[in-house]
């Protein structure tokens, strides 16, 4: 599943809601945590549940944020939610294993009390404390459910007592620490919105730095920021053509008998084949014909 | 000779009104304007009834026009578009006679060929000298451009010149010249400059309208027709602006510069010409404080009259030579026919203004409209009012999917190349309706309060009651 880009959107706000489909994102966030008030929750649960019961989101994988462990509401919000089936459930302040693993019982425990198939709605713990962080791969491995991780820099932030800056060098531990996590437990790994939303120049180069480290995609709290995320997070040119040659160079070696090849003076190993396998499928997947490259 | 006349009574009293006449008036002074409510009230006070109103566009300001139709002062209108305040009133059925609407083409033509005869126009007047040399671009109360005043001042019998600010002959820069004009009046003040214009007009937030407008520049650039010489108009609306804005980062990037900007002028319009996007603005109507001061300032925007704009009798209008028009809608079918007359319960809260000229001349008339606005589905078996015939219409974008009229099987090839979301309209009404429910129309009430009459004359549509 491509995720690119996934656009929080308020769990209350149906007029967004109903468009969630048409902003462009791969997935979109339906919160119903930082977004809804203490006296909204129950209306955003229905609201929300209903958009994805009623709703045609073909194209757009739907992800939904519930309350965290510590509130009287995130089993209220499984209970709504699991029957809709979203892709997968954002588990706010994961600080430890214990906690996606609370989670992922009751999770199987309303699938089973509902005749669901168990196991198939994802979750994807969102590490937004220094605990979390530090706790950042016995989480990303803490059980099957577990499908990425996604980093919160705001509350982050507060508790490593800084300030959030668009530049982000307050958070290049934790940003490097869950994409060497999340890599090593083999699952996909999401970065944090950037916040300003008038601010589009740093906001690609805050896309672009979390490519450039690794990570699978980026979350977004405007749907201005949507398409810049996409053209970030898709391959460039350069890459679906470098791709196409490493697999042609691939073929070459093979019919010639070559173990090894090298192309612009680079051998072409198994990590470097993965890559461009990886580059192309992406490619194919947004309908990139590679005569358009 | 003299001209200048020490009120507004005298100048009523020499035109020779009289009952059953047409008076006209135009509305670059929008929501600001004092002036058709002034002239209204002293033919009132003078007796004079039965008169018809031929005004360019009527405001809500302009509701004490409502007292003088129920008073038989007025007994017949004719409009190019009529905002929602007072459309409710026609629609109610304030008036015996219906409504003519035209569009700002068909209106000047109209009056140019002798169809709607005018014995007095009253010109409001930011600017004039005591011969009648006028401007808009000049004066406490500047509105621009006086583009739709020109065939009235041209074609009227009698034309008054009504200003607040009045200097010595001769006014440098006129736009309308004194060889029109009868006779001037003086007054305190012809409008309230926050209703004539506004401080800046701005691009939209909404993330839908976003959503839309990107939709809308991709398929200019992917129309074949973005490449130097463009010619471009679009609206003042929120979606329409940033239409603009991602169509100027396209031109820009690709170092495209257009022949001319066309229409209501907004200072968007104004930076892309400052940019280099554009060689030139022609300007029929200015929308904001920033065009009125780049039409004053700068050679390069031009004042067109309505005749020059849009006329299909005239001998060439701009209109022919543009290649994109970007406009909105009330209401489109399936058929494309679009409604900017009512809304879809029938009231009638708007008007063609320059839709369908514009939309007849473009190589590319785009329609950008949500699928809904409050519960209402915009996609439609068939529209209320045919304000603009679906011939001239070529596509629609929405949040949810481009409709590409099937007669431009170009356009729908070249922007399924170029990987846009092209959805046939039938599957987009059904798509909307998945989510709003299918509205029931509400009946048509049992008279016509309107008539829609096409840019070549023809009778369009009809409007009833509510």
């Amino acid at each position: 599943m491509m995720r690119r880009s996934m656009l929080f959107l308020p769990g209350n706000n149906p007029n967004m809601l109903i468009n969630g489909n048409c902003l462009g994102a791969d997935a979109v966030i339906f919160d119903l945590e930082d977004a809804v008030a203490p006296d909204e929750k129950d209306a955003a649960r229905i609201l929300v549940r209903n958009t994805m019961r009623y709703m045609d989101f073909r194209g757009c994988e739907i992800i939904v944020r519930i309350n965290s462990i510590d509130t009287p509401y995130w089993k209220k919000d499984i209970d709504a939610i699991l029957p809709e089936r979203p892709a997968m459930i954002l588990l706010p302040k994961t600080g430890c294993p214990k906690d996606a693993q609370m989670v992922d019982e009751y999770m199987t425990e309303v699938e089973k009390r509902l005749g669901l198939e168990t196991g198939t709605v994802g979750l994807m713990p969102l590490i937004e404390t220094a605990l979390g962080v530090e706790n950042a791969f016995s989480i990303a491995t803490a059980c099957p459910r577990v499908q990425a991780l996604f980093l919160g820099a705001e509350d982050l932030t507060a508790d490593l007592q800084c300030k959030r800056t668009k530049e982000g060098r307050e958070i290049e531990y934790a940003r490097t620490r869950l994409v060497v996590a999340a890599r090593a437990a083999g699952i996909d790994v999401y970065d944090t919105p950037f916040t300003d939303v008038n601010d589009d120049e740093c906001m690609e180069a805050d896309a672009m730095l979390a490519k450039g480290l690794g990570f699978s995609g980026k979350a977004s709290i405007s749907p201005r920021h949507v398409e810049i995320i996409n053209q970030v997070f898709s391959p460039s040119v350069k890459e679906i053509d470098y791709a196409y040659e490493v697999m042609e160079a691939i073929a070459l070696a093979k019919e010639r008998g070559k173990g090894a090849i090298s192309l612009y003076g680079k051998m072409i190993d198994a990590p470097i084949v993965a890559r461009a396998e990886r580059v192309i499928a992406m490619a194919e997947a947004l309908g990139i014909d590679r005569r358009d490259v | 000779m003299k001209k200048l006349v020490n009120s507004l009574r005298e100048a009523i009293a020499l035109s020779g009104l009289k009952d059953g006449m047409t008076v006209s008036f135009h509305h670059h002074l929008r929501n600001g304007d004092y002036v058709l409510n002034m002239v209204m009230n002293e033919i009132a006070a003078f007796g004079i009834r039965d008169l018809t109103v031929n005004a360019s566009s009527l405001f809500d300001v302009h509701a004490p026009l409502i007292r003088h139709i129920e008073k038989g002062v007025v007994t017949g209108v004719a409009a190019d578009y009529i905002a929602a305040g007072l459309g409710r009133a026609f629609s109610a059925g304030v008036l015996e006679k219906p409504v003519e609407f035209r569009t700002h083409g068909g209106r000047p033509g109209d009056i140019a060929l002798g169809r709607t005869p005018i014995d007095v126009a009253f010109i409001a007047a930011p600017s004039a000298d005591p011969m009648g040399n006028c401007s808009g671009k000049y004066g406490k109360s500047a509105c621009g451009s006086l583009g739709y005043a020109f065939a009235d001042a041209m074609y009227a019998k009698k034309v008054v010149v009504i200003t607040d600010n009045l200097v010595p002959y001769p006014l440098q820069d006129w736009s309308i010249a004194e060889n029109y004009v009868d006779y001037v009046v003086e007054v305190d003040a012809i409008g309230d400059p926050k209703g004539i214009v506004s401080g800046t007009t701005q691009i939209t937030r909404d993330p839908v309208g976003l959503v839309m407008a990107s939709h809308a520049a991709k398929v200019i650039e992917a129309s074949g027709l973005l490449k130097d010489g463009f010619s471009f108009q679009t609206g003042a609306g929120g979606a329409s602006l940033a239409a603009a804005k991602f169509l100027k980062e396209i031109m820009l990037k690709k170092q495209i510069q257009g022949s001319f900007g066309l229409g209501g002028i907004t200072g968007y319009m104004v930076d892309m010409l400052r940019e280099g996007c554009f060689r030139s603005l022609l300007d029929v109507q200015c929308f904001d404080l920033k065009a009125v001061e780049s039409l004053r300032n700068d050679p390069r925007h031009q004042e067109i009259s309505a005749m020059q704009y849009a006329s299909p009798s005239a001998k060439s209008a701009v209109v022919d030579s543009l290649d994109v028009v970007i406009l909105g809608a009330t209401e489109i079918d399936t058929q494309f026919n679009v409604n900017v007359h009512t809304d879809s319960n029938g009231y009638i809260m708007g008007g063609s203004g320059g839709h369908s000229d514009t939309a007849a001349g473009a190589k590319l008339s785009m329609i950008i409209a949500p699928m809904f606005r409050a519960r209402m589905p915009i996609v439609t078996d068939h529209v209320t009012c045919i304000s603009t015939p679906g011939k001239d219409i070529d596509v629609l974008v929405t949040q949810g999917g481009i409709a590409v009229n099937p007669k431009n099987v170009e356009l729908k090839k070249r922007l399924l190349d170029a990987k846009l979301p092209v959805i046939d309209i039938h599957e987009l009404k059904e798509k909307t309706e998945r989510i709003t429910g299918a509205p029931a129309k509400r009946a048509k009430g049992a008279r016509v309060v309107a008539k829609v009459i096409g840019r070549e004359g023809q009778l369009q549509d009809e409007i009833y009651g509510v």
